[in-house]
């Protein structure tokens, strides 16, 4: 663990060139750098997300440029766009189908909670209704630079989890779920409305 | 029509005549061995996450071998009630919804939706203001064209290089957009009766030095277009699309001249101050996808020249009509429909006033839908690789498709 690797004892061998590291750490440091995106994108966000990735802001310094079309080789999804209540029982499905390790970043007010469009009778009112959401980005689009943060808060988080012990992480832990109810298009709105067991809507007190 | 390719084709593909397509229907005689499942077709659904749908749609196919022989899209997957919402909400309150219509060029649906609202209530438009507004839709299709490109190699299978290319050049523009106003995709920035900030001389000047570079990035781009073997494999005889069933089917735009059909609206209706500018309407003569590629090539050319002389004829004034309120704005009982050559069509909004300060009616005419209803006939007899490049040469946009 690299809690019990005494930090100056760690860079002290290091000028003597010899290189120690706990199996945490690497196993963390190559899974930040190299997160694989689902390549979907809804609607206007995904435009952002494109440009995130192409010439100017260059997701590729992040390790990130490798945009899989399969759900089965991704390792992040990025619900870009506004999820519609047509759509949203695909994006569970997709997210059921990508492999443990993996990561949500809700991309812009509409992935967060409907945004402009909330008041549409046909808009889900945020993916996290069904599926955890790692990081969330506000902006309507965000800017690319706001994706690159957002790319780099998951990284930092990656690195911040625990292969062992109480607080393992998620996808580590038997007893935690990798697969979450996919809704069915009912008659008047999707059934379930959302996923309970991980949405808690926020409750407001009025004096 | 100035293509400097004409004489490249036959080389490569031969004589265009009848209207057989390249992949014969049946495959068992093409290559000696069956390929089809002794009639068996077999369904695929292509979407709604697909790596090039442009955005969430979806296609049902049915296929014999690889040949399409049958096509029902499936829509609705973006539909975030747009209309609905614009009849709740006051005349100014949609301005911001229309960015979110076409969300490559929100500054032409701005335009569009800011003339209808002008011609139910009658408002006048400054000089500078109408200038302005050309500025920004020719800048608008610039971008979009150039994207456009983009997305339709790399539909092709050109990935990454074509793409980084037109995304150059579409963050230029961006950032003309984003200092002027305010934001990179979601301009939001015209008003009925003018526009809502004016343009600084730094602005200009930043402007026209992008616009002198554009050529450049186009010579290289058609460079490596129209010569290009592989393009001109997978684009030449797939998807021809007849001036007949254009016409009959309400296409327009781009996809409408590529067809040989001459009507442009910045010539037809003469928005603006359109009539006052010398451009040239590029036509297509085979309607293939092609030619709907290469219509995007010559009409950026002749947008070049529109923003020229915008650049030269540009006068100083006022950018805003000074009698408009808008934030109480009520316009008399009537109707409106305003339209203009959007890049991907004509782009109309019907206005039905009832006297309140909300619209009654609030229909928007998406030029990315209605182009699309042809995409069966456009993609009968192809391979199921090309429905990819025929769609992507539509230009759709599925938040305009969906609304």
């Amino acid at each position: 663990m690299s809690e019990q690797i005494d930090e100056g004892l760690k860079s002290e061998l290091q000028k003597q060139g010899i290189w120690v590291t706990s199996t945490q750490e690497l196993y963390n440091w190559g899974r930040r750098n190299s997160i694989w995106p689902l390549q979907f994108g809804l609607a206007c966000c995904a435009i952002e997300m494109i440009a995130t990735a192409a010439s100017r802001y260059d997701l590729a310094r992040f390790g990130g440029e490798v945009f899989r079309p399969s759900p089965r080789q991704a390792d992040l999804m990025i619900v870009a766009g506004t999820v519609t209540k047509k759509m949203a029982p695909q994006i569970v499905r997709l997210y059921n189908q990508m492999p443990d390790p993996k990561y949500v970043i809700s991309m812009g007010a509409c992935a967060i909670s409907g945004g402009p469009f909330k008041q549409g009778y046909n808009v889900l009112k945020g993916i996290d209704r069904y599926i955890p959401v790692d990081v969330y980005i506000p902006g309507c689009p965000p800017r690319p630079e706001a994706l690159l943060h957002a790319f780099m808060e998951l990284q930092r988080k990656i690195d911040g989890q625990k292969l062992t012990g109480e607080n393992k992480a998620a996808h580590l832990d038997r007893a935690q779920p990798s697969e979450f109810p996919v809704p069915a298009f009912g008659a008047h709105d999707l059934e379930p409305p959302s996923n309970l067991d991980l949405f808690r809507p926020p409750q407001i007190e009025r004096v | 029509m100035n293509m400097s390719s004409r004489a490249e084709r036959s080389v490569v593909e031969g004589p265009r005549d009848g209207t057989s397509p390249v992949i014969p229907r049946d495959p068992s005689t093409a290559l000696g061995m069956t390929t089809r499942l002794d009639g068996e077709l077999l369904e695929v659904s292509m979407g709604p996450q697909h790596p090039s749908t442009h955005g969430v749609f979806r296609m049902n196919v049915a296929l014999d071998g690889e040949t399409v022989v049958k096509l029902k899209p499936v829509f609705g997957y973006l539909h975030r009630n747009h209309e609905k919402i614009g009849e709740n909400t006051s005349y100014l309150g949609s301005m911001p919804y229309t960015d979110r219509l076409d969300y490559f060029c929100s500054l032409t649906n701005n335009w569009a939706y800011a003339l209808s609202v002008e011609k139910l209530a009658g408002i006048e438009v400054p000089e500078r203001a109408e200038y302005l507004r050309i500025i920004l839709a020719e800048l608008t299709r610039l971008q979009n064209h150039a994207s456009l490109l983009g997305f339709l190699l790399s539909d092709m299978g050109a990935w990454g290089t074509p793409l980084m290319y037109a995304f150059r050049e579409r963050e230029k523009i961006l950032d003309l957009f984003e200092s002027l106003a305010g934001s990179r995709m979601m301009c939001d920035y015209m008003r009925f009766g003018g526009c809502r900030v004016d343009a600084g001389p730094d602005w200009i000047g930043r402007a026209k030095k992008v616009l002198d570079a554009f050529p450049r990035f186009l010579d290289e781009f058609e460079k490596l277009l129209v010569s290009n073997e592989i393009v001109i494999a997978r684009t030449q005889h797939i998807g021809k699309l007849t001036a007949d069933l254009a016409i009959s089917a309400g296409i327009t735009g781009p996809m409408l001249r590529a067809s040989g059909v001459n009507y442009d609206l910045r010539k037809v209706d003469g928005y603006g101050f359109y009539p006052r500018f010398k451009f040239r309407v590029p036509l297509g003569d085979h309607g293939d996808t092609y030619d709907r590629l290469m219509m995007r090539v010559l009409e950026m050319r002749e947008s070049i020249e529109i923003l020229k002389q915008a650049f030269e004829q540009i006068p100083a004034g006022p950018v805003m009509n000074p009698k408009v309120k808008l934030r109480s704005f009520r316009p008399p009982v009537g109707e409106a429909y305003g339209r203009i050559e959007g890049p991907k069509g004509e782009l109309g909004f019907y206005l039905i006033s009832d006297g309140s300060s909300n619209p009654y009616r609030y229909r928007v005419r998406p030029p990315s839908f209605i182009n699309l209803t042809i995409l069966e006939d456009l993609c009968l007899g192809h391979t199921v690789a090309d429905v990819m490049v025929i769609l992507g040469s539509v230009d759709i946009v599925m938040g305009e498709v969906d609304r």
